[in-house]
């Protein structure tokens, strides 16, 4: 959720599922002396680089009745630090030719400016900097407040989809706050003050919570000494909490539910089922849950599609979902948008048989095949982006991941079974830990 | 045996000091020019072809062919149907991307080195022998339809389409390339056929390619892949008369937070004071954080989450336009703080600190846009498309610095007209009423 742009998708963020890492990566990985963690992608193709300081702090860390505190406070570090003013840190990115931006996902908050390369030590020395000192004013967090409001209202209150969501979310998690939505409930963010800020701030944003990813034309010894310099003597946090989260109890009811709104033009199902994620040395479950998704609903060919859109013509789209990449139990989420004519009972209905189908009948050998020729063109086309190689080492690392996870899952990815597919889909399609949600238009009285 | 003689020129810039970009003009044996830069340091490559005209060629009452054809070059080519058409692709782990605007309907290819001719096969029947199957125009014309009744709900849309409306008259850019509902419910095989014929022909193709690829293979694979289309197409539409109406649309839409685009007349990229002017956008709305508006709107006041200004070179016809969103009883305000910053800067221009930071910005950040074969294969296109010269990307910066703060003062001056805009707000608005008759 950074300043300018949502990091989660229409429908969910799975298409970075089958991003992969590759031996050819030129990747460094070392440890500040106060914990810090540093990850250097070596692309030497143009002389660009870009900084990310990622910290292990998101809206899932906050305290309660203060949803929506990490992505604020994210806001506020473009203010004023002890040496800059406020909103001077963009501007001299901008000044030196550069971009800067922020975002905010459950599980961290990430900071980042794309530069010259030659720029590098002047980003490392403003980032270390606002990592301890920014100065909060009143009017700040007045102001701003008033921005991140205009900012729900812009992708969430004009938006029913995106407000079924967040309904869809909180039925799904029972007691975990991956059911309180990133941006904060409207009525916590009204109340949001200096305080939940700073305590925020100070609780989490030390070099023993964060990860530095510098990718681009750089060498990693000189990165190693540049961050020596500039976060090398920041203290680390003796009191950083251990990130332990209140964990959902058994689930034992299914979860259905209608959300209408007169502004729903084309009502759909959405269905998410608990999951579970991926978590270091064991990602085996979550790599078949991320070809599973592939399988069932990644694009004409997959199996909900096949079934709902060209055998029958029952539905415009179908899809499926699977973030791995979560601290705690996520989502494997499937959806379906009926064509005019079919209820959405009809089109639920005919997406279960599906699922069942799909169950009996096991995996299209030539479609895992396939899937698995894409997951190996992936790790060539992966080294045109350092960005992309940087947020996928930034994204893995602030959820507990490790460099040898990030390494290794494109060849579990490989070896997965289609006994180990069908395996982790009946152990996922568990209707009692689901919700499924009915996106509707407001009836009209005549 | 193939003659092949490709290479015309062949540049070496800098971008901005050590990388080097070296942008080769290839002409295949078979008359297509191609842009390329060769980067084998990664066994793949990205290729860019666009057909100038785009969704703006529909036929008279046929609005949305074109785009529902565009959708249907992968829904099945030669002896594959859709599906079998997806299989192949996969297989190869190549990807295709057919997309259309106003202006031109574009295809972004990516494969391997390994799967280069395989790939070209099957993007050249696709562009060549597409099959329009009955089952998947009807598929595909309900997914277009769905899309148009989400569009319809959409205030961001609704504002869009109905300032389209109100500035370009009756050209084809006063409306949606998606067409209507009724539009596409009508549209029939053999429109699609036309639409294909219309756009899809030699005398208007623009390529880029970037990657592990040499000059005389390209060559061969363009005349492969391209060779056989017709050799011309639909007539290009005329430029647009653009009507800038002065004063307020209120589109009625219940809503919690109102959005605002407003527009004026723009100038092309041909035109010599281009550069100024961008220089000038920069300061007055360019999508940073420290423009006016953004300061103004947001950072003092907290107006908004994004406020922006930006010129709209199409084709066609020349707009610089603008957009806010903020709720119902703040609008008002966002846009009265618009109204202002565009008269002061109208009548004052700009100050030597800000033209400075616009510069050292605008100058910094075009290297950043060379970060990736796509991007760059991409960037080769639209230079040819506004006819560009081959050695124009190390003097484009030179062209941003040699801008002043008269040329902006003049270029202010000449192009703001704060007393003729078009606001269109989409919303319920608290204090803000329609002036122009919608």
């Amino acid at each position: 959720m950074n300043k300018f742009q949502a990091l989660l998708a229409l429908f969910g963020v799975a298409l970075a599922g089958l991003a992969q890492a590759s031996e050819n990566e030129a990747v460094t990985f070392f440890t500040l002396e106060n914990g810090m963690d540093v990850v250097v992608v070596e692309d030497h193709r143009a002389p660009a680089v870009q900084q990310m300081v990622w910290y292990r702090a998101g809206s899932a860390d906050e305290p309660k009745g203060s949803s929506g505190v990490a992505h604020f406070l994210e806001h506020l570090l473009f203010k004023a630090t002890d040496k800059m003013e406020a909103g001077e840190f963009s501007a001299t990115v901008a000044a030196n030719g550069g971009r800067d931006n922020a975002f905010t996902s459950y599980d961290y908050t990430a900071y980042f400016q794309r530069v010259a390369a030659d720029r590098l030590e002047l980003m490392m020395q403003m980032e270390s900097d606002r990592m301890k000192n920014i100065r909060l004013t009143p009017e700040n967090i007045s102001t701003e407040r008033d921005v991140i409001i205009e900012e729900r209202n812009q992708r969430t209150e004009n938006n029913p989809a995106a407000l079924f969501r967040e309904q869809k979310n909180a039925a799904q998690y029972l007691n975990h706050r991956y059911g309180t939505p990133i941006i904060g409930w409207m009525h916590e963010m009204r109340e949001l003050d200096l305080d939940d800020a700073l305590a925020f701030y100070e609780t989490y944003y030390a070099p023993n919570n964060a990860i530095l990813v510098v990718s681009g034309d750089v060498d990693p010894d000189e990165v190693r000494t540049l961050a020596e310099t500039y976060y090398g003597p920041i203290p680390a946090n003796p009191d950083l909490p251990e990130r332990i989260r209140t964990q959902e109890p058994p689930q034992t009811a299914e979860r259905r539910l209608k959300f209408k709104d007169a502004r729903v033009a084309q009502p759909y199902i959405s269905r998410s089922y608990l999951a579970p994620e991926r978590d270091s040395g064991d990602q085996e479950t979550a790599a078949a849950l991320t070809i599973l998704a592939e399988i069932l609903g990644g694009g004409t060919t997959s199996y909900l599609a096949e079934k709902l859109q060209f055998d029958t013509q029952v539905v415009t789209y179908s899809g499926a979902f699977y973030r791995g990449l979560a601290l705690d139990d996520t989502t494997f989420d499937v959806v379906v948008v009926p064509v005019p004519g079919v209820t959405l009972r009809e089109a639920e209905d005919a997406m279960d048989a599906a699922l069942t189908s799909f169950l009996e009948e096991g995996v299209d050998s030539e479609q895992l095949e396939r899937i698995k020729m894409q997951v190996r063109a992936n790790e060539i086309y992966a080294r045109d982006s350092a960005e992309g190689v940087a947020n996928r080492y930034g994204s893995a690392l602030a959820i507990g991941l490790t460099v040898e996870d990030v390494q290794e899952w494109p060849r579990l990815l490989e070896a997965v079974t289609e006994e180990d597919i069908i395996q982790a889909a009946r152990d996922v399609f568990d209707r009692k830990a689901s919700v499924t949600g009915w996106l509707m238009r407001e009836e009209v009285t005549q | 045996m193939r003659l092949f003689y490709a290479i015309v020129i062949s540049v070496l810039f800098a971008v901005p000091a050590r990388a080097e970009v070296d942008i080769k003009e290839v002409t295949s044996p078979g008359g297509l020019k191609a842009w390329l830069v060769e980067e084998p340091s990664i066994p793949f490559v990205a290729l860019e072809i666009r057909f100038r005209g785009g969704a703006s060629l529909d036929a008279p009452d046929k609005r949305g062919a074109i785009n529902l054809m565009t959708a249907l070059l992968e829904e099945g080519a030669a002896d594959m149907d859709a599906r079998g058409f997806a299989r192949a692709s996969e297989a190869l782990a190549t990807s295709f991307g057919f997309d259309v605007s106003d202006d031109s309907l574009s295809i972004s290819a990516r494969f391997l080195t390994e799967n280069r001719d395989a790939s070209i096969a099957l993007l050249r029947a696709a562009l060549q022998e597409p099959r329009f199957d009955a089952e998947a125009i009807e598929r595909v014309r309900g997914q277009v339809l769905s899309s148009i009744r989400s569009d319809l709900k959409d205030p961001n849309n609704i504002a869009r389409e109905t300032m389209d409306q109100i500035i370009y008259g009756d050209h084809p850019y006063a409306t949606s390339l998606n067409g209507t509902l009724e539009s596409v419910a009508a549209l029939t095989r053999d429109d699609l056929v036309a639409a294909h014929q219309a756009v899809l022909a030699r005398d208007r193709i623009f390529i880029g390619a970037v990657g592990d690829i040499t000059p005389d293979v390209l060559g061969a694979l363009v005349d492969d892949l391209l060779g056989d289309l017709p050799a011309t197409g639909a007539a290009m539409p005329p430029p647009a008369e653009v009507n800038i109406e002065t004063g307020v649309t209120v589109v009625d839409y219940a809503t919690p937070q109102s959005v605002a685009i407003f527009a004026q007349k723009g100038l092309t990229q041909k035109d010599p004071d281009w550069f100024a002017a961008s220089v000038m956008n920069q300061i007055l709305g360019g999508g940073s954080f420290e423009s006016r508006l953004m300061e103004e709107v947001r950072e003092k006041r907290g107006l908004t989450y994004g406020v922006y200004s930006y010129l709209l070179p199409r084709d066609l016809a020349a707009t610089y336009q603008g957009s806010v969103s903020s709720a119902n009883d703040r609008i008002a305000q966002a846009i009265d703080v618009i109204r202002d910053e565009w008269r002061k800067m109208a009548e004052n221009g700009a100050t030597e600190e800000e033209l400075l930071n616009a510069k050292t910005y605008i100058t910094g950040s075009y290297p950043l846009r060379f970060d990736g074969n796509a991007q760059i294969a991409s960037i080769l296109v639209g230079m040819q498309m506004l006819d560009l010269p081959i050695d124009y990307i190390p003097t484009r910066n030179d062209k941003v610095d040699a801008v002043t703060l008269d040329d902006v003062k003049r270029v202010a001056a000449e192009l703001l007209t704060p007393d003729n805009m078009t606001f269109v707000v989409v919303g319920q608005p608290e204090g803000i009423e329609s002036t122009v008759a919608n």
